[in-house]
């Protein structure tokens, strides 16, 4: 602490302290607190709140693992469906992110000119200069059923009738895909670009070929970055509520659709809490298994 | 298996940049090659052209008489060793030394076995499964010529390997590589601007300057029998008095410079450059300064300057003097610690000589800047 202050100054730490106290007590835990306790709540009129009633219980959980009392069904089906759903496409969506990300992103640090490297780059970032919310718009425009693409090539003779691409959840891959791009591209590019390149060309002067040079030697390089950018498109995937919203299909409910309708809709604060929690609680445990499986350690991530 | 490695008339431009300029020379089987130059001459762009990671824009390189056009760094009988070793971190010693067996689909048992027996080579036994930031510098060294040795290449190609170690462990790793070549006897061929290592360890050596090459010829020849000025100068050190030819024939020169009139015999070298001079060429006269020796009135002079003591440096094993002539010329010359030098002071003026054999003359060209 003492070694703290003697390093930034006392105006510079004392700025730091506060304002890093603020975001996380204020911002962070405060309100996660407030949420976690508010789970555990019965949903009560504003009236009876603090009364007799207003005891701690495990209803909001329990309706989520076997739905309401008056359901037939011995487990909440629907929404327990829709939970794993999200979790599994969210997963899906950060392998594709990875997938599509590693190939640019080496590109751009390794082999790309200067020049072309920072054209790339600014390629990259300009489009997210648009709100999430208008770029999920503009690709339901492209692949509406009378929408960009469909009718390119229905005009084009390629094909008599209307992909719907809507309803195959096309879209809604392609837009989560594509809103958090950047969180993959980035932390794969630092950790690439840190990569020496005598490496590479040992490693081909020793025979390797690029397959085996990228799994043996750039990869296990690159590993800390692919966890950091997993993790985030992960949790953001996991956690994505605009773009679903508007992309998905009539068919596809995401997770955070029924966290946002117990909320607003249903008026159930303390449900949606509990919904909420357990969206959180998974997510950060699945990153955590993820982690012990690929030996990633958490300082490694925000290298 | 060792194999020669022919450059035929190898250029390599970069829009008007020639990096290396109609390069040619023969490189010998099992001979222990340098590239010697200033950094930006040119060696390090010939060295990647053989590796294959460079195709010349014009010539050919031939290995073991193959013609490598359009055959990449992984299918070459070369093997690289690179300025920062370029080792894998994340992979063990053994891993390290045995990839290029496991990118060929050798068994792990076999793997290991040929690490071990690598790690013998280089005098690190046991020290397979250790990661490669545990070793010490030197070591790592060693780590790299075991992993470039382990496909048996048939030429070994070294990027001034030594230039990040300290002094005492540079010496000292230039006689093992030395004679790890000599043990496995393939063609090494070694690039360095520092001339001590392409001296003691090479057996033949290319003097490069700017793109081209000025002199391929044993050590001692590049030493004693230097083809251009630039060789002279670049080479040990030299000192230059620029003069012109008064009168030759078949065994000697006779030049004068700056009013002094010096003999320079050239029975004894075999360029053709020195024998084809001609009276009032301008010429550089080159005496390497531990040939200077301090006039001693019993000798028979041959050639003889004075000079005035400017000031004495203590290196050890010789004192270096420094002086000028009295028409401004810069000498060095250096005497051996056990001569002495308690009798001379700055300022005093001293007669010099050099004898006849170890003068060279050469027309007069570029000199190496320092």
């Amino acid at each position: 602490m003492n070694n703290f202050f003697s390093k930034n100054g006392p105006i510079i730490s004392t700025y730091f302290l506060i304002a890093i106290s603020f975001w996380v007590i204020f911002l962070i835990i405060i309100p996660q607190l407030y949420m976690l306790d508010l789970s555990f709540r019965p949903n009560l009129p504003p009236l009876l709140r603090g009364g007799e009633e207003d005891v701690y219980t495990l209803t909001h959980y329990k309706h989520f693992l076997f739905g309401s009392e008056t359901s037939k069904d011995s487990y909440n089906f629907v929404d327990l469906n829709v939970f794993f759903k999200t979790l599994a496409t969210a997963v899906v969506i950060t392998i594709l992110s990875l997938c599509f990300c590693y190939p640019i992103a080496f590109y751009i640090a390794k082999v790309a000119e200067h020049k072309t490297a920072r054209l790339l780059i600014v390629s990259l970032i300009v489009p997210f200069w648009i709100n999430e919310l208008l770029r999920a718009f503009a690709l339901r425009i492209l692949f509406a059923g009378e929408g960009v693409i469909n009718n390119a090539l229905i005009n084009a003779g390629l094909m008599d009738n209307a992909i719907n691409f809507i309803g195959q959840d096309v879209a809604l891959f392609t837009g989560l895909t594509y809103a958090y791009l950047l969180l993959m591209m980035f932390p794969l590019y630092n950790s690439l670009e840190s990569l020496d390149t005598n490496q590479l060309e040992a490693a081909k002067d020793l025979g390797s070929s690029t397959v085996r040079t990228h799994w043996r030697v750039v990869i296990p390089h690159a590993k800390a970055g692919i966890a950091s950018g997993s993790t985030m498109v992960f949790m953001l995937t996991a956690g994505a509520l605009a773009t679903p919203v508007v992309l998905s299909s009539p068919n596809t409910f995401w997770f955070t659709q029924l966290i946002y309708q117990w909320f607003n809709m249903n008026d159930n604060w303390s449900r949606g809490a509990a919904y909420s929690v357990l969206l959180l609680l998974v997510s950060v445990v699945f990153v955590l298994l993820m982690m012990k499986l690929f030996r990633v350690k958490v300082g490694e991530i925000v290298k | 298996m060792s194999a020669d490695v022919e450059l035929q008339n190898i250029s390599i431009n970069f829009g008007d940049f020639y990096a290396a300029k109609d390069v040619s020379v023969m490189i010998k089987k099992g001979e222990f090659f340098s590239f010697l130059g200033p950094s930006g001459c040119g060696k390090t762009t010939i060295l990647r052209t053989i590796s294959g990671f460079l195709e010349p824009s014009q010539g050919t390189v031939l290995i073991g008489g193959k013609n490598m056009a359009g055959i990449g760094p992984n299918k070459r009988p070369t093997s690289l060793i690179f300025q920062n070793l370029a080792l894998f971190p994340l992979m063990s010693v053994a891993d390290n030394i045995s990839f290029s067996l496991e990118v060929r689909g050798h068994s792990k048992a076999d793997r290991r076995a040929r690490a071990e027996e690598l790690l013998g080579l280089v005098a690190l036994e046991g020290q397979g499964d250790k990661k490669v930031h545990e070793l010490s510098g030197g070591q790592r060294q060693r780590v790299a010529i075991a992993r470039a040795l382990a496909i048996e290449p048939e030429v070994l190609l070294l990027d001034e390997p030594l230039s990040a170690l300290d002094l005492k462990l540079r010496q000292k790793m230039r006689s093992e590589l030395r004679a790890i070549q000599k043990r496995v006897g393939i063609t090494f061929i070694y690039i360095t601007h520092d001339q001590g290592e392409a001296l003691t360890m090479s057996d033949r050596i290319a003097v490069m300057n700017e793109g081209r090459i000025e002199q391929v010829d044993t050590c001692q020849a590049v030493y004693e029998q230097p083809k251009t000025p630039f060789v002279a100068s670049f080479v040990g050190e030299n000192n230059p008095f620029y003069g012109e030819v008064t009168a030759h024939n078949d065994r000697q020169v006779e030049v004068v410079c700056d009013g002094n009139k010096f003999m320079a015999d050239i029975s004894g070298n075999d360029h053709k450059e020195s024998k084809k001079l001609t009276v009032g060429q301008k010429i550089i006269l080159f005496v390497r300064p531990e040939s200077i020796s301090i006039k001693n009135s019993k000798a028979k002079i041959q050639n003889s300057f004075s000079a005035r003591l400017d000031s004495i440096e203590f290196e050890g094993h010789l004192q270096n003097l420094f002086l000028t002539t009295e028409s401004g010329m810069k000498v060095r010359l250096s005497v051996p610690n056990s001569e002495g030098t308690n009798h001379l002071t700055a300022g005093q003026t001293m007669e010099l000589t050099f004898s006849a054999q170890k003068a060279v003359v050469l027309p007069e060209g570029n000199l190496a800047v320092d």
